[in-house]
């Protein structure tokens, strides 16, 4: 993709603000890993129950959460089952995913 | 085949922009591409919802849906056990269709022209797709069990699609007599929820200790091993000592013909009267994949482990029960996990990419007390195999554990609910 295709997708993510908080929608390959989160963890890391949501966590923390669960070092009920699914790029993609939108990109 | 391809997709985001920010609420006149989407449960509308959030504006969203409201097979077995009430597992279409644009249409598919990639509406309407994802979730197999068709389930009720089959089991329950036995048929995998039918016998005992402690359950199972097996017995144990009795199908279990005139139950060698019958039938695929040729000699539709596009016909995406999600269990969390997926390859395909690599999660948790629960949980990952669980990940709850996890997870449970639901339809 070169730089003005680039920016007019830029363009559709701005018009799809209105519609959603995070500016990566396009990143398609993190949202394949973290969307499968959110039916626990909430639309984009928001959980509007009892669940702790995870957008509010730095990505250095949401990853040393999953690496704990993952190596069993942080008991869980579920989630040290679930973190050893993950490679540990895929974690820090996961986690990426999960940081609020950086930049509301502008034309 | 005609990809949407990227220079379409950014001609029409540029025709977008010249809307202004304005665009965002007049798009249902969208000229892009069009994906119809048909079946509103965790698989359909958490499709087409995640289809706005990842393709963006310019595409056309249709959900077709018979009916307006949408209740939750997940946790209507706390409706059956007094714990809830069925309104509060009760959803509608309003937010997909403000928030997220997508025009919401009441009506059933009658045909789908694969060739002209277009749906037929009950209405006589017809919506020409570039994709098409099908979310039938699933029918049961009438007369398998003699004597258990439709007409029987409004006596004895299956109450395994939610709604007034659950109210009808409810109402029985509360009926009965005090000393009375509730007979549960379970069947043969692979069905709907594998740990449903058990989840269902510990929210009723919760319910009988309580009320009718003279009572007993009995499961008649057509098969010889069930989900989270030796959590529930060990539950059942601790909690309501001896009032549910599990037989398998090696041992009697295998129910082959019900009278519903005398509430009988026939099993291999022996018949059961009992005060409430609870039926549940065998299954298949959703009708719609029967009569559009997507389900094969299982009953069931196979499809593609990264794309779920159907290997029977070109453009069609089947997701949820219907689909054969190879080691994904059908559960309205396997649903919503695979129409992500869906959603995602179907944005990835319209910006003419190619196939993402696929990653689930399935989350099932059980209720057998209010204040205990249990779950089985896995990731997923596609392989020339099919779809198959990451080894070394995933499990059931540990068979040694403090009332303290176990109230922790039925905490969690809850809050599993409201996350997927609002994840599905908010």
């Amino acid at each position: 993709m070169n730089l003005a295709q680039f920016h007019i997708l830029s363009l559709t993510v701005v018009f799809c603000a209105c519609l959603f908080n995070r500016a990566d929608a396009t990143d398609l390959r993190g949202a394949m890993l973290a969307n499968p989160c959110a039916g626990c963890h909430g639309m984009d890391g928001v959980s509007p129950g009892s669940i702790p949501s995870i957008n509010q966590l730095s990505a250095d923390a949401l990853v040393a959460a999953l690496k704990a669960f993952k190596s069993g070092e942080r008991p869980g009920t579920v989630m040290d089952r679930i973190a050893k699914g993950y490679t540990d790029d895929e974690i820090q993609r996961i986690a990426d995913y999960f940081q609020p939108p950086k930049q509301n990109i502008k034309p | 085949m005609h990809h949407f391809t990227r220079r379409d997709f950014l001609k029409y985001a540029g025709a977008l922009s010249a809307l202004g920010a304005s665009g965002c609420a007049s798009l249902s006149s969208a000229s892009g591409p069009h994906i119809v989407v048909v079946g509103g449960g965790f698989g359909g509308a958490t499709c087409a919802k995640y289809l706005r959030k990842l393709a963006g504006p310019a595409i056309a969203i249709t959900l077709v849906e018979k009916n307006r409201q949408y209740v939750t097979c997940p946790f209507s077995n706390t409706v059956i056990g007094g714990l809830r009430t069925l309104d509060s597992l009760t959803h509608n279409y309003d937010a997909l269709a403000k928030k997220y644009n997508i025009e919401v249409v009441y009506d059933s598919v009658t045909r789908v022209d694969g060739a002209a990639k277009s749906v037929s509406l009950q209405s006589g309407g017809k919506l020409s797709y570039a994709r098409l994802v099908i979310a039938p979730g699933i029918d049961f197999k009438w007369d398998v069990i003699e004597g258990y068709d439709a007409a029987a389930s409004e006596i004895l009720p299956h109450a395994w699609k939610a709604g007034a089959q659950t109210t009808l089991l409810r109402k029985q329950l509360v009926d009965m007599p005090d000393g009375g036995v509730v007979l549960i048929a379970a069947p043969a995998d692979p069905f709907r929820c594998p740990p449903g039918p058990y989840e269902r016998a510990s929210l009723i005992a919760n319910y009988l200790k309580q009320n009718k402690p003279k009572s007993k359950i009995l499961i008649l199972d057509a098969k010889d091993k069930f989900s989270k097996q030796p959590l529930f017995q060990d539950a059942w144990d601790e909690l309501y000592g001896g009032m549910i009795e599990w037989v398998p199908g090696s041992q009697g279990g295998k129910v082959t013909r019900v009278d519903v005139k005398t509430r009988s139950v026939y099993a291999d060698n022996s018949t059961h009267k009992a005060a409430v019958v609870n039926v549940i039938p065998p299954q298949k695929a959703g009708a719609l994949a029967h009569t559009a040729g997507l389900a094969n000699e299982t009953g069931w539709c196979p499809v593609d482990a990264r794309t779920f596009e159907s290997k029977l016909q070109p453009n069609i995406h089947v997701i949820g029960d219907a689909c054969l999600g190879g080691k994904m269990p059908k559960s309205g969390y396997s649903a919503h996990s695979q129409a992500k997926v869906c959603a995602a390859q179907i944005a990835a395909l319209l910006l003419d990419q190619p196939p993402l690599d696929p990653s689930w999660i399935n989350t099932c948790y059980s209720l057998i007390a209010p204040d205990y629960g249990i779950t089985v949980a896995a990731v997923y990952r596609a392989t020339p195999e099919g779809i198959v669980d990451v080894a070394g990940a995933g499990g059931v709850s540990p068979r040694e554990a403090p009332r303290s996890l176990r109230a922790a997870e039925a905490n969690y449970a809850d809050g599993w609910y409201k996350s997927v639901t609002a994840d599905t339809f908010s």
